[in-house]
Order: structure tokens, then C-alpha cells, then sequence
């Protein structure tokens, strides 16, 4: 694609500037179309099983409205603060960028400590990934969830250690972008564990 | 844990077996050591990202593999030669089928499919390597360390024996309680991740690294196969990667998805394997119909019949194909709703495929056919897959599946869509691109050899099984009675399996002959081919092609020819070619995939986690690798060239 | 292309988005805890916020649509919701019959 290199100009945002960024964005979003796959499986096996709750408590027994809600502002705020830091990338401002993503990475670390906590009382209550079918698949789902943040922070870590070091270039550039794009993505994976998972359990 | 239990004891196949893989070793071990060969190893092989070798070494692989999952068929044919035998006993019976389903769809179809692949698509549009060549060189390894750490079980631990399909609740803890069940999970795990990464790196190669001019509907048939392959995979394999990693759970931490208390379903497991199962079978197929829509085509030599169709086709079986999968369970029972409706949808791929099969029929109609060993594999491909096309259909009835659900009629049916549709399309594109691959030709008459002994053989094999279906004899059992009759058309069945064998090891003799005394192919077109690939050298330079193609029509190599213009490489025109690095970290990542699985096979979790760490320690290490590849400069291209074209 | 936004100096089309995806937070709360509803018909709703609140995210925050590839991506997301739906109405519809 010889051609498409030489359409872009140095007005475009600095991610895409190299073919190899492009390609890269591309193969993320792809991926992000697995990703949509994977998660839709867990919520396929989570919503045949949540109403087999064996002996064990029910989702009505479980959910508070008040540790989801913080939960899910959390996550909400820290995927606005992504774009923020995307938008200070594509300004020019280092400083910005840096600046917004550390405030995503604490509002990520809060999340992840919050589930930690719901996950921790939960077993306190005696209600166990192997204590019924439902718990089994509510943990399985929302843990991969989790697992997802707690990677992407590391992910995020490494990212900023390298923007300190190398400050902006096509490279870094199109890895902020990136991981910005996995940040969002995660917020849309938890939009839907919001409404049903924790809602719907609180409903039905 | 005693070692008695770690090491598979008691049964003289496997000490055999034992001793052949110690002295396999010993003698790899002291080939390389004594030709110096390590250094070569290393920098040409386990380091390369080159697409082609990868795809060789995926097509290595595929064939070891052929030849493990071909043992295992031999030994339940030989058992169920005739009634009552004391052959295999049960449990042995059990582990085989079990190996021998997962061994051949996984790591023996998809890794020849994906080789040929990785062969053949970056030439076929112009390409110079394919989107993330680091990607491509993980998968691979991946794959390779996932099968090895399949492969294994049959010696230390023990092989799974619930079923390729593994249902539950029989591979739950409570009914198989071994540790072959743990392989399973986590080694299909393994190199279903590398397949995944696959289908994103070919989706991406061919959406964007097309040669100029290179239309979407000017791309080769086998490339339009691969493109949508690759959507069938990137959405299918996640439903396997959450299927089996439940079933992990289930097995290692005692979850209650699949279990038979606490609310557990066991048939949520067929459910979500079915969801990636049966695309599975689109992804084993699809390029298959690719590879013969080339050869009909060139070996024809005409145009592909009705190309816009083909295509249409092929978009339609990207959505159909996730939509059938119930058929699968029909005897589940889930309701008539529910089983009209995966029965309409079933039949309904029927006819997508029908349009191909008439395609292919149309390009041969009045084409000057050309007989070669692959002309032969796609010719007897047609009136083979229609068989067990049809025979399918008779399956997508529901009402009439309760009757042939599990019996021979299936398997008759599963192998002739899967053999004569899959392993046919690997021979027949391994005789075709093998002198793209190596340089030299495969033998013809060897290769007519193998065709006539495989392909009869085959059907001496199979036919007979769906009369044995239809007398009553099941799947899986692993011995029968004298009185049931169906010893004569057993007996059948196993003298064609052994006439496959034969044919089998025509083709390995041949890949020995070949090397020594084949044909060397100079002109690199051998068989005055109509697509990209066939306008390298054979085989082709590192970098592909010199100057990218500038493609004007469908069959863009054909038409150069035609037109005498495009061919010839102007000296002057050359300007240096951005390649990527050679990396040993994805051969060193899989090894610690390797070990993780390992270590979780046993409920080792120290070494587990030991091996995680290194995992993660090489992405790491990726993420801070600022290699930007190298430039291979204009004088080393004229050398290159020029030494190509004194070949010539 | 969209991605020229780097010219404006306030974020209004992140903010614009954090708020209406707050607001169907809200609602979907709402809707569910408080409104009366029938169980179905909440479902229906909460799930169609939902739907909404996750292309916010795609088209404000994540750009789907911006560089050459913006069509491959929004094909891309399109088929992996068809597949979702696949897979989810699937599952629960065949399984619904398992006792």
C-alpha cells in the first residue's frame, strides 16, 4: 500500500502516520471483534445458568445496588478520562496526556479494588465459585472482566514508562491509542454487566 | 504423585511407543550435532519470521500429525476387524478415537490449511510477508507447543478418552478422573490462541497488503476462501477459548458449569462446543474449495466459472455457518421450534455449497484438461463431497437424525465431507505448491500412485460405513458381537483403511524420492499458472517480490502473460525492501506456554505460575522492543535477481 | 475523517458522551429499582440503554470510524454484534429446553 502512505500528511493524528501503526490499529480493532465473541460466550453461559442456583444464594440474595453503582461511575469516569488523555495526545501535550492517563489508571485501580471487595464479602457470605452453577458463571464472567482491567492497567503502566522515556513518536502514539481503545472496550463489557448481570439479578 | 502414575504403564504398545520417541529424539539430537546443524536450526528455523518457511514448517507438522492421528485409525480399524476381538481393550479404545478426532481436525486439518496459507497467500497478492510477521511466527509456535503438549499424554499422564467432542458430564472429574482430560482443555487452549492470532494477522494481510490494483474482486478464489476463514475464526475461537477454559475450571477448581449437582448443565458444554465446532467445519473447508476452485481453473485453463457467485457464496457461509450448530444435538430433544428451525438453516447451506460444486463443474465444462496427481485429488473431490454433501442433508432432518444420530452412518458421512473435502484439498495443493515450497517437483507417477491407492481405499473404507450405520452399529463402541452381521462389511472397511496407509506411505516415499531425484522447476511456473505466486522464483526470495505487481484483472500472472508486459524486473526501478527481524521470542514464549499448560495439567501450580511469569516477562520484553526490521538494499536485490534468472 | 477534532480546544465530544452515558446509567437504574415495570419490559429497556450507552462509547470515545480502515471496523463490530446475538439468544433459546 505505497499509495496510502503518501496520502497521509503530517496533519494527520501522529498514530496514524506509519503503515505498521495502521495496521496495528486495524488488527486491535479486529481483535476487539474476538473480544466481543469471548465476552458474548460468558454472558451466553452466565444468563443460561443464573437462575441454577442449586442450594446456594440467588442474585436477589447478593447484589447491592450501592457497591455497583460506585463501581460502575468508577469505570465510567475513567473511560472518559481515556478519550481526555487521547484528545491532550492529539494536541500535542504530553503533558496532558500523562496527566489524564495516571487519572485513568487510579480510577481503574478503585474498580478493580471495589469488585475485589464485593468479591471477598460475597465469599464471606458463603457464596463460592463452586457453590452453585450461577456463582460459577457470575464469577467466571465478571472476573474475566476484571482480569481484563487489572491487565490493562499493567498494560498502561508499561505505556507510560515509555512515553517518559521517549516522549512522543508514531510509536508511542499508536500504543496510547491502543490501549485507549482496550480501556473503552472494557467499559462497553461492563455496560452490560451492569444492565444484565447486576440489574436484571436485581429484577428477576 | 509415584512415577507410576506419571508415566503410562502396563501397556506394550506404549512402551514401544516409549522407546521410538526416546530414540527419535537421540537421533535428532546427534543428525544436528554432527552436521553442526544447530546454528542453522536456530537462525533459519525456530528465529524466522518469514511466512513461507512458517507455512513449511506448519505443513512438517501437519503431516507428523497425519501420520499419529493415521496409527490411531489403523489400530480401531484393526480392532473392529472382526467380532469380539481382544485387540484394545476398552479404556485403549477410548483414549485412541479420543486422539485420533482431536489430533486430525486440530492439529493436523487446520495446520496443513493454515501452512498452505501462510505459503501462499502474501505471493498470490503480492505481498511481501504478511501483516504482523512476529504475530505469525508465535502462532505457529503456539500450535507446535500445543500439540506437543497433546502429544505427550499418551505417554506421561495419560491420553483423554472422552471424545474429541469431550461431552460432560463423562469428562468431568467424577467419570475421568485421570489427567487426560486436563490435557485436553489446556492443549487445545494453547493452540487455539495461536489460531486466533492467525485469522487476525491473514484477515489483515489481505485486507490491506494487497499489490496495487488488487481489487476485492480481483483477489485469487483461495484468497477469498482464506479472507473469510479467517472472520469464521477470529469469531469462532473465542467460543472454544471460553468453553474450554470453563471446563478448566470445572476439572481444576471444581466450578459447577457443566456438573451434574448444584445447578450445573452438562449440556451447555455441547452447546457452546457446537458454537465453535461446527464454523470449525467452514474453516477446514472453506480453503479447501479454494485450493481446488485454483487447480479446476488452471489445470482447465479457463477462468474461474461464475467467480461472482463463488463469492457470494462464500460471504453467505460466513453467517450460515454460525447458525446451524444445534443440529449437532438434535437428540437432545430441545422442542420442534428449535429444531425446524436449525434444520431449515442446515439444509439451507446446501445450497451456497451447490452453487460452488456447479462452478466447478461449468470451468471444467470444455476446458483442455490437463491430468496432473493434482487435477486427479480435485476431480474425485466433486462426485466424493457430494456424497457426503447429500448424506449430510439426509442428517439435517431432525426427525430422521434421531435415527442415524450417532451411528456409522455419521462417521461415513463426517469423513467423506472432512477427507475427501479437507485432506484431498491438502494433497492436492501440496502437489501444486510443492515446487513453489521447495523448488522441485513431486514425482507424478508416485504421485498418481498415492492418488489411486488413497482415494479408492478411502472409499473402500467409508462406503461401506454407512451401511453399517443403517444396520444398527454405533459410534464408539469398541467391539461387537459375532451375530450382528456386520462383520463382512467391518472387514471391508479395514482393508481400505489399510490401502489409505499404503497411499500414505507412497507420498512420504515420494517427499524422500522427490528431494533426491525431482524435477528442479526453473522457470518457477511450473504449471503455467494463472495467479501471483506463480510469477516468483521457485522459491521465491526472501522478500517475495522485487518490485510489487501492478495487478489490471482476476488472474493477474495469466494475464501478464498474455499480455507480455509486467514480468520482467528493470534494474532501474528497484529501490531497497523494508523487511522485518528474525525473533527467538515467540519460540521462547511457547515453551513457557508449554510448561504453564503443563504445569496446570497436573495442578502443579508453582511451575504454572513460574511459567506465567516468563510469559509475561517476554511481552514485556515485546513491549519495549523498538526493533524496526532492516532494509535488504538494491545491490543485494540485483544479485538476488540475477542469480534467479541464470537459474532460469 | 473525524479525526481532526486535535484543532478544538475543549473535549466536547467527550463530554457530551460522559454525560449521556451518566444520564442512561441513571435511567437504567431507575428503570429497573423504581419504575413498576414489568420484569420483561425492564429487561427490554435497561438492555436498550445499554445498547446505546456501548455505541456512545464506539463512535464518541473510540473513534470507530476515523482512517481508512473506519468502514473494516464498523463491519467489524456490526458482524461481532450479529455473533453475539447468535451465541447469546441461541444459548439461552436451545438450553431453555434442558431441565
Amino acid at each position: 500500500m505505497a499509495e496510502a502512505a503518501h496520502r497521509y500528511d503530517e496533519t494527520m493524528p501522529l498514530e496514524y502516520r506509519t503503515e505498521e501503526s495502521r495496521l496495528n490499529i486495524l488488527g486491535f480493532w479486529i481483535f476487539l471483534g474476538a473480544e466481543v465473541a469471548l465476552f458474548a460466550t460468558l454472558f451466553a453461559t452466565y444468563l443460561v445458568l443464573f437462575q441454577r442456583t442449586g442450594s446456594g444464594p440467588t442474585a436477589k440474595d447478593l447484589f447491592e445496588v450501592k457497591d455497583v453503582l460506585i463501581e460502575t461511575l468508577l469505570l465510567l469516569t475513567s473511560s472518559f478520562t481515556c478519550g481526555l488523555a487521547i484528545f491532550e495526545m492529539r494536541r500535542n501535550r504530553l503533558s496532558g496526556l500523562l496527566t489524564w492517563l495516571l487519572v485513568t489508571l487510579l480510577l481503574g485501580a478503585g474498580f478493580i479494588t471495589f469488585e475485589i471487595r464485593e468479591f471477598i464479602h460475597y465469599v464471606h457470605e458463603g457464596a463460592t465459585m463452586q457453590t452453585s452453577a450461577f456463582l460459577s458463571s457470575f464469577f467466571v464472567l465478571v472476573g474475566t472482566h476484571g482480569a481484563h482491567v487489572s491487565l490493562g492497567i499493567g498494560w498502561m503502566i508499561l505505556i507510560i514508562i515509555q512515553l517518559l522515556q521517549r516522549g512522543f513518536t508514531p510509536r508511542t502514539a499508536r500504543k496510547v491509542f491502543i490501549v485507549s481503545l482496550y480501556w473503552h472496550f472494557l467499559d462497553v463489557v461492563w455496560i452490560f454487566i451492569f444492565t444484565l448481570v447486576y440489574l436484571t439479578g436485581m429484577v428477576i | 504423585m509415584k512415577w507410576s502414575e506419571f508415566f503410562v504403564t502396563g501397556e506394550p504398545l506404549i512402551y514401544a511407543a516409549d522407546v521410538a520417541i526416546v530414540l527419535t529424539i537421540i537421533g535428532i539430537v546427534f543428525v544436528l550435532t554432527y552436521f553442526k546443524k544447530w546454528k542453522w536450526l536456530w537462525d533459519e528455523w525456530l528465529t524466522t519470521v518469514d511466512h513461507k518457511k512458517i507455512g513449511i514448517m506448519y505443513i512438517i507438522c501437519a503431516v507428523l500429525m497425519l501420520f499419529r492421528g493415521g496409527v490411531d485409525a489403523l489400530l480401531m480399524r484393526a480392532q473392529l476387524t472382526a467380532p469380539n476381538m481382544k485387540f484394545l481393550d476398552a479404556q485403549h479404545y477410548n483414549e485412541i478415537f479420543t486422539t485420533h478426532g482431536t489430533i486430525m481436525i486440530l492439529f493436523m486439518a487446520m495446520p496443513f490449511i493454515i501452512g498452505l496459507m501462510n505459503v501462499v497467500v502474501p505471493l498470490q497478492i503480492g505481498a511481501r510477508d504478511v501483516a504482523y510477521p512476529y504475530l505469525n511466527a508465535l502462532s505457529f509456535w503456539l500450535f507446535f507447543f500445543g500439540a506437543m503438549l497433546f502429544n505427550i499424554s499418551f505417554v506421561i499422564g495419560g491420553s483423554p478418552d472422552a471424545g474429541w467432542t469431550a461431552y460432560f458430564p463423562l469428562a468431568s472429574n467424577e467419570f475421568s478422573p485421570g489427567v487426560g482430560n486436563n490435557y485436553y482443555a489446556v492443549a487445545l487452549q494453547i493452540s487455539g490462541i495461536g489460531t486466533l492470532m492467525t485469522g487476525i494477522n491473514f484477515l489483515v494481510t489481505i485486507l490491506k497488503m494487497r499489490a496495487p490494483g488488487m481489487t476485492l474482486m480481483r483477489m485469487p478464489m483461495f484468497t477469498w476462501t482464506v479472507l473469510i476463514t479467517c472472520v469464521i475464526i477470529i469469531f469462532a475461537f473465542p467460543v472454544l477459548t471460553v468453553a474450554l477454559a470453563l471446563m478448566t475450571f470445572d476439572r481444576l477448581f471444581d466450578t459447577q458449569f457443566f456438573t451434574m449437582a448444584n445447578g450445573g448443565m452438562s449440556m451447555l458444554w455441547a452447546n457452546l462446543f457446537w458454537i465453535w465446532g461446527h464454523p470449525e467445519v467452514y474453516i477446514v473447508i472453506l480453503p479447501s474449495f479454494g485450493i481446488f476452485s485454483e487447480i479446476v481453473s488452471t489445470f482447465a485453463r479457463k477462468r474461474l466459472f461464475g467467480y461472482k457467485a463463488m463469492v457470494g457464496s462464500i460471504v453467505g457461509i460466513a453467517f450460515l455457518s454460525f447458525i446451524v450448530w444445534v443440529h449437532h444435538f438434535f437428540t437432545m430433544g430441545a422442542g420442534p421450534a428449535v429444531n425446524s428451525f436449525f434444520s431449515i438453516t442446515t439444509m439451507a447451506i446446501a445450497i451456497p455449497t451447490g452453487v460452488k460444486v456447479f462452478n466447478w463443474l461449468f470451468t471444467l465444462r470444455k476446458g483442455k484438461i490437463r491430468f496432473t496427481t493434482a487435477m486427479l485429488w480435485a476431480l474425485a473431490f466433486i462426485p466424493n463431497f457430494v456424497i457426503g454433501g447429500v448424506t449430510g442433508v439426509m442428517l439435517a432432518m431432525a426427525a430422521a437424525d434421531y435415527q442415524y444420530h450417532n451411528s456409522y452412518f455419521l462417521i461415513a458421512h463426517f469423513h467423506y465431507v472432512l477427507i475427501a473435502g479437507t485432506v484431498f484439498a491438502c494433497f492436492a495443493g501440496l502437489h501444486y505448491w510443492y515446487p513453489k515450497m521447495f523448488g522441485h517437483l513431486l514425482n507424478e507417477r508416485l504421485g498418481k500412485w498415492t492418488f489411486w491407492l488413497f482415494m479408492i481405499g478411502f472409499n473402500v473404507c467409508f462406503f461401506p460405513m454407512y451401511f453399517l450405520g443403517l444396520m444398527g452399529m454405533t459410534r464408539r463402541m469398541y467391539t461387537y458381537s459375532a451375530g450382528l452381521g456386520w462383520t463382512p462389511l467391518n472387514v471391508v472397511a479395514t482393508i481400505g483403511a489399510a490401502l489409505m496407509g499404503i497411499g500414505f506411505i507412497v507420498l512420504c516415499y515420494n517427499i524422500y524420492y522427490s528431494a533426491r531425484y525431482g524435477e528442479r522447476d526453473m522457470t518457477g511456473d511450473p504449471w503455467d499458472g494463472r495467479t501471483l505466486e506463480w510469477a516468483t522464483a521457485s522459491p521465491p526470495a526472501h522478500y517475495n517480490f522485487p518490485i510489487t505487481p501492478e495487478v489490471t484483472d482476476l488472474d493477474a500472472y495469466w494475464v501478464m502473460k498474455k499480455n507480455g508486459n509486467g514480468l520482467e524486473v528493470k534494474e532501474e526501478q528497484l529501490k531497497p525492501i523494508h523487511m522485518p527481524s528474525n525473533s527467538g521470542r515467540p519460540f521462547l514464549i511457547s515453551i513457557a506456554f508449554f510448561f504453564a499448560g503443563f504445569g496446570l495439567v497436573f495442578k502443579w501450580f508453582t511451575l504454572a505460575i513460574i511459567a506465567a511469569i516468563f510469559i509475561i516477562l517476554g511481552l514485556i520484553l515485546r513491549s519495549f522492543d523498538d526493533d524496526d526490521g532492516y532494509y535488504i538494499s538494491v545491490d543485494e536485490i540485483k544479485r538476488t535477481e540475477r542469480l534467479a534468472r541464470k537459474g532460469a | 475523517m473525524g479525526a481532526n477534532n486535535h484543532h478544538e480546544s475543549f473535549p466536547w465530544k467527550h463530554v457530551v458522551g460522559f454525560v449521556l452515558s451518566l444520564v442512561l446509567t441513571f435511567a437504567a437504574l431507575w428503570v429497573a429499582l423504581s419504575s413498576g415495570l414489568t420484569a420483561k419490559a425492564i429487561i427490554g429497556v435497561i438492555v436498550i440503554f445499554a445498547i446505546i450507552q456501548a455505541s456512545l462509547q464506539l463512535f464518541m470515545f473510540m473513534h470507530m470510524t476515523e482512517s481508512d480502515s473506519g468502514k473494516i471496523q464498523t463491519i467489524n463490530m456490526a458482524y461481532a454484534f450479529f455473533i453475539a446475538i447468535v451465541v447469546v439468544a441461541g444459548s439461552v433459546w436451545t438450553m431453555s429446553f434442558v431441565l
